[in-house]
């Protein structure tokens, strides 16, 4: 059977020569980078040399990079240590509501310890207008935090323009980059934030990599406290291999980051313009401002995770945000937000690709996708519409 | 990811069914109708039934949800089918999980709403015979 992975946004599968470097480091070289003897020693100069190539592919210093565990650590550390770094300076943080729910779960930790917690909305397309950021400041705002796309509607946001904004009251910015970092060009001079959250597997590195960018100067409270790792920012013995592999998966991704995007984004075009050419289907997120590999839609009168189980049987591995598909059996907030009622959000499907997605590929998603919706049109009471539902809601237990 | 390329949370029963779905459609002469559920929260069932001599003689169903819920309609329009009103009254939630050899505990209440529905329909029937 046909294996088409198009859920590059839950993670990417390792480049081959990222394997390669890691291996060195479960084997022989499995020193500790403190220890003062040869193989410690080369461990610690692994990940210094990961370091440099992992400040390069977003054009930082190198000790300006803490390494952490995964793109959630580094979103935890950065609203958390920048909010007890500067409670005494004011107890106001915005952040968004279509943030990765490590953002939004920190945030809600704060507001019950006492810190205030704005939610900036979005538009129908998932852009957050700037406008409403600098609205939003007080004169307790000590940090704005603003993702920089979204997984799960794609859509890019002005970072660099509400980045600005926050600077000029002298705020401090994250950007939770998680999804870009790797796939689009992110550099720090341009983009305006103090803090940066990313991830190895999302740019073909190995999971239980990830990093923070902290601006040189920027104090920060520690999540995890210990010993001097991280120069006592992120305390634990490193994970050696991961943060090797961390720095090879930047160093291919920094050369390749123009070939990657051109191999995608006419892929995704296809990809679009053929879904939206089955009758009821539409697609969520900007269509212009959008990351290059990411095509997501809702399907109306049908469910996603049914759709998701007929594509795996087909062979081709997709994500959705409906509330059947996701453990907490919640319509997704990000399609809430973008005003998607709940019953249409229910329809909701992702796919997105890289680098290993062909033009075939597209030709057997094109012949598969639109007979899926069919037959489970075929089952729908709603085939024809659905009559009134609007102002159905929900009273069920679950 | 199990056989059938179906996700492993799922046993071959409900897979069988969410993929091969029995008695899909509607009865235009139906006897009896049912809804349950709503397209808000999850799932939504309606089932049709033809009734002769007390007995459910045929059985159809239309659903909107998950492949839980879509098992769970094909295999109780299958369990109904020459049972009578009386029979079919006493399905349950837990008997139809047991006929698809168990459901995952999340779809327990969402998705699993065959016999509800079912119900519902034969309490149209009767409601429509006094």
């Amino acid at each position: 059977m046909k294996k088409i992975y198009m859920d590059y946004v839950a993670t990417n599968p390792l480049h081959p020569d990222v394997l390669d470097a890691m291996m060195p480091y479960f084997k022989e070289e499995y020193g500790n980078p403190l220890s003062l003897y040869p193989p410690g020693l080369n461990a610690r100069k692994a990940i210094e040399g990961a370091r440099e190539s992992t400040a390069a592919l977003i054009n930082a210093k190198a000790k300006e990079i803490i390494f952490t565990s995964s793109g959630a650590e580094s979103n935890n550390f950065a609203i958390k240590g920048i909010a007890y770094a500067l409670q005494n300076k004011g107890t106001h943080i915005i952040v968004s509501k279509i943030e990765h729910h490590s953002v939004l779960n920190t945030a809600r930790f704060l507001e019950k310890s006492g810190f205030a917690v704005t939610y900036l909305p979005v538009d129908e397309n998932g852009l957050i207008n700037p406008e409403d950021v600098k609205k939003a400041i007080t004169n307790e705002t000590i940090l704005v935090s603003v993702i920089h796309a979204s997984p799960e509607i794609g859509t890019i946001e002005p970072v660099a323009e509400i980045g600005k904004i926050v600077k000029e009251k002298g705020i401090m910015f994250h950007t939770d980059a998680v999804s870009t970092v790797g796939n689009i060009p992110v550099d720090v001079e341009t983009i305006n934030a103090d803090l940066i959250s990313f991830t190895a597997h999302q740019f073909y590195g190995p999971k239980g990599a990830g990093a923070l960018y902290l601006k040189g100067g920027t104090r920060i409270v520690p999540l995890i406290y210990g010993g001097i790792q991280e120069g006592g920012r992120r305390a634990g013995t490193e994970n050696v291999p991961a943060i090797v592999g961390m720095g090879k998966a930047a160093e291919i991704a920094k050369r390749n980051l123009q070939t990657r995007m051109d191999h995608v984004t006419p892929l995704r075009d296809k990809l679009i313009n053929q879904a939206l050419t089955v009758e009821n289907v539409f697609l969520t997120g900007d269509r212009e401002n959008r990351l290059p590999g990411h095509a997501s839609f809702v399907v109306d009168f049908i469910e996603g995770e049914a759709m998701l189980l007929l594509l795996a049987g087909k062979g081709i591995y997709a994500a959705s945000g409906s509330a059947c598909s996701s453990k907490a059996l919640k319509a997704s907030p990000v399609l809430i937000s973008i005003g998607i009622p709940s019953h249409r959000a229910q329809g909701s499907v992702v796919f997105t690709l890289g680098e290993e997605t062909s033009q075939e590929d597209l030709e057997y998603f094109n012949e598969s996708f639109p007979q899926i919706i069919t037959r489970l049109r075929e089952i729908s009471p709603y085939a024809k519409g659905w009559e009134g539902t609007e102002d159905a809601s929900c009273t069920a237990k679950k | 990811m199990g056989r059938n390329g179906g996700c492993i949370m799922y046993s071959e029963k409900v897979m069988d069914h969410f993929t091969n779905p029995r008695n899909v459609g509607e009865l235009p002469d139906a006897d009896g109708v049912g809804t349950e559920g709503n397209p808000v929260c999850g799932d939504v069932m309606k089932i049709y039934i033809k009734v002769a001599d007390d007995k459910v003689t045929d059985a159809k169903f239309q659903t909107f949800g998950c492949g839980a819920a879509i098992a769970v309609s094909s295999m109780v329009t299958e369990m109904v089918k020459g049972m009578t009103l009386d029979e079919a009254m006493k399905i349950t939630k837990a008997s139809l999980a047991a006929a698809l050899d168990g459901l995952p505990p999340q779809k327990m209440h969402c998705s699993n709403l065959g016999a509800d529905a079912l119900h519902k329909a034969i309490e149209d029937y009767r409601s429509k015979q006094k």
